[in-house]
């Protein structure tokens, strides 16, 4: 079922030391590991960055399998960017290949090369993130470091509360589709087969029962938490207080130390 | 007699392969009879409904073969296919899956995708309305307006007007006042006897069990420790109850009796049958 492939946001339950970092202290990390991976410039600071995620995956224990199945839904954006920067990338001396149109020089292969490997880190990092975050403390941490936009009168809570809805909602809504769909299937309707038209027309009874539960979802949550007195969250206090422990402090000081570590590999100029 | 629904040494295991795998099924060899009424029950996260979902071919397994009629279902598309048509499947809470803009085209929908000419489809539609009980005018009516009991009603209906020779429901009554149950279950009984179908319940209401059906299938952890008649299978009242099921309440009450040193036969199940176990009981004793 291609459908179970589609991990985004759901959270791998477990007591590793990336599963107790303090929230925020992971949101910031994962600033400072896409700032290091941007800014890298050289097959040092690529390697580096690479290492720093698979020892994270390591100690995260979430296995390597379940971070490479979320690449897969990017792939064609990987190919995509691969081939652009393959064929459009300028180079100085004797291309490599050449015919018709088409020039390959040395340089597209390392830049594709690198774009590849970033776009690849950048997916898997961040996955990483929710993989080890459950969506409630990833939203708190989200809203307890947007706190300062509130003095614009930025409405954060209330785009914190949309965000985990809808993080919440999403294995829902899949789980529900999966359902759905077997029911359909059990009633002879077939996803798998036929033209463009005729696939899209098969997923008609499909998306409107899908729309109906949704509809429905949103109107039941919104009663449930109308009974519950739910009015925004000014006077809001929370079960969970975040608090950094030392092991945040060190984590925020390691992903500064990776920031660093790139732009010296980048002066170096270390292939 | 040949099973008409057989599972070989059937396991599936979820998830495999990420932190969440999880065996659903060891080595289950299950089976089903022509014409017969068999009842599963399990508690929740037991197994029934990865079972159910193998029987017409929605979920493959992991190992193991699942056969309809002796023919093995993943044999080919074609049979996978056939399957879904010989084994219909109700799914728990139907009424989700309802789609089209009037009662009609939704029970239609199955037939249709089956291949059937208009007359068919339409025999079939007004057949299949006729056993879950709904009027004509309802057929005109879009299902989104109609009850809870009444929207189950089409999807059941929906999957009845495909004639399966097996028809399997995951736990119909679910959600439904006592009248609606008992309308529910006149309804399957009444498609039972008419066209001599194999009817698969599952549930966890004992009573509701005991009362229709032949014989009962217990799943348990993926397994099935033991099947039989229902008054064979709730004699093991403890073993159910360590599963986290219950027994009839009658069969519970004999059963207490029992346990306190009277001689009485504890695998009654239904109140008519309780009275006579007690009458005998007391003839037995004489001054129990």
């Amino acid at each position: 079922m291609a459908l179970k492939d589609i991990t985004l946001g759901q959270f791998f339950p477990g007591t590793t030391i990336l599963h107790r970092l303090d929230p925020r202290a992971k949101l910031l990390l994962l600033v400072f590991y896409i700032v290091a991976l941007f800014s890298c410039k050289n097959l040092a600071g690529y390697a580096l960055a690479f290492l720093t995620l698979m020892a994270a995956i390591l100690i995260s224990k979430v296995g390597f399998k379940a971070v490479f199945r979320g690449l897969k839904a990017v792939y064609i954006i990987v190919i995509f960017t691969a081939v652009l920067n393959l064929l459009y990338t300028p180079g100085e001396g004797k291309p490599l290949v050449s015919f018709w149109i088409v020039n390959i020089y040395w340089e597209g292969i390392r830049t594709a090369f690198f774009m590849v490997l970033r776009i690849m880190l950048l997916i898997s990092c961040t996955f990483l993130l929710t993989y080890t975050t459950s969506p409630i403390r990833l939203t708190d941490a989200l809203e307890s470091l947007l706190g300062p936009l509130k003095k614009l009168h930025v409405p954060v809570h209330e785009l914190a509360m949309i965000m985990s809805i809808a993080l919440r909602f999403i294995p829902l809504l899949i789980e529900e589709t999966d359902k759905i769909m077997s029911a359909q299937k059990a009633r002879g309707a077939d996803f798998e087969s036929g033209n463009l038209v005729q696939k899209a027309k098969a997923l008609i009874p499909l998306l409107v029962p899908l729309f109906v539960s949704a509809f429905r979802r949103a109107d039941e949550l919104a009663t449930a938490m109308e009974c519950r007195c739910y009015h925004g969250g000014e006077g809001r206090t929370r079960m969970l207080q975040l608090k950094y422990a030392g092991r945040d402090y060190i984590a925020m000081f390691l992903g500064l130390c990776l920031c660093a570590a790139v732009f010296t590999l980048n002066l170096l100029g270390v292939f | 007699m040949e099973p008409i629904i057989e599972t070989q040494k059937l396991s599936h295991i979820y998830s495999a392969g990420t932190p969440f795998q999880h065996a659903a099924l060891v080595d289950v060899d299950f089976c089903a009879y022509p014409g017969e009424y068999l009842g599963i029950i399990g508690h929740t996260g037991s197994g029934k409904s990865t079972l159910i979902q193998h029987l017409n071919g929605l979920l493959k397994p992991t190992s193991g073969r699942v056969l309809v009629e002796g023919k093995d279902i993943w044999e080919s598309k074609e049979a996978t296919r056939r399957a879904r048509f010989q084994v219909g499947l109700v799914f728990q809470y139907p009424e989700y899956q309802l789609f089209e803009e009037t009662v009609y085209k939704d029970i239609a929908f199955g037939p249709k995708n089956m291949g059937l000419d208009e007359g068919e489809i339409d025999r079939r539609v007004r057949e299949a309305a006729q056993f879950v009980g709904l009027k004509d005018e309802t057929l005109e009516a879009s299902p989104f307006e109609l009850s809870g009991g009444q929207k189950r009603r089409v999807a059941i209906a929906g999957v009845i007007a495909m004639e399966p020779a097996v028809l399997i429901l995951d736990e119909p009554t679910a959600g439904l006042d006592p009248v609606g149950v008992e309308r529910i279950l006149g309804n399957i009984r009444d498609y039972h006897k008419a066209k001599n179908a194999t009817i698969i319940i599952v549930s966890h209401s004992m009573e509701e069990m005991a009362r229709t059906a032949d014989r009962l299938v217990v799943i348990d952890e993926g397994r099935i420790p033991f099947e039989g008649a229902p008054g064979e299978v709730f004699s093991h009242v403890d073993q159910l109850e360590g599963m986290g099921l219950g027994v009839p309440r009658m069969t519970r009450v004999l059963h207490l009796l029992r346990e306190k040193g009277i001689d009485i036969n504890d695998s009654a199940y239904t109140v008519e049958q309780a009275k006579t176990a007690v009458l005998a009981a007391l003839q037995k004793g004489g001054n129990v």
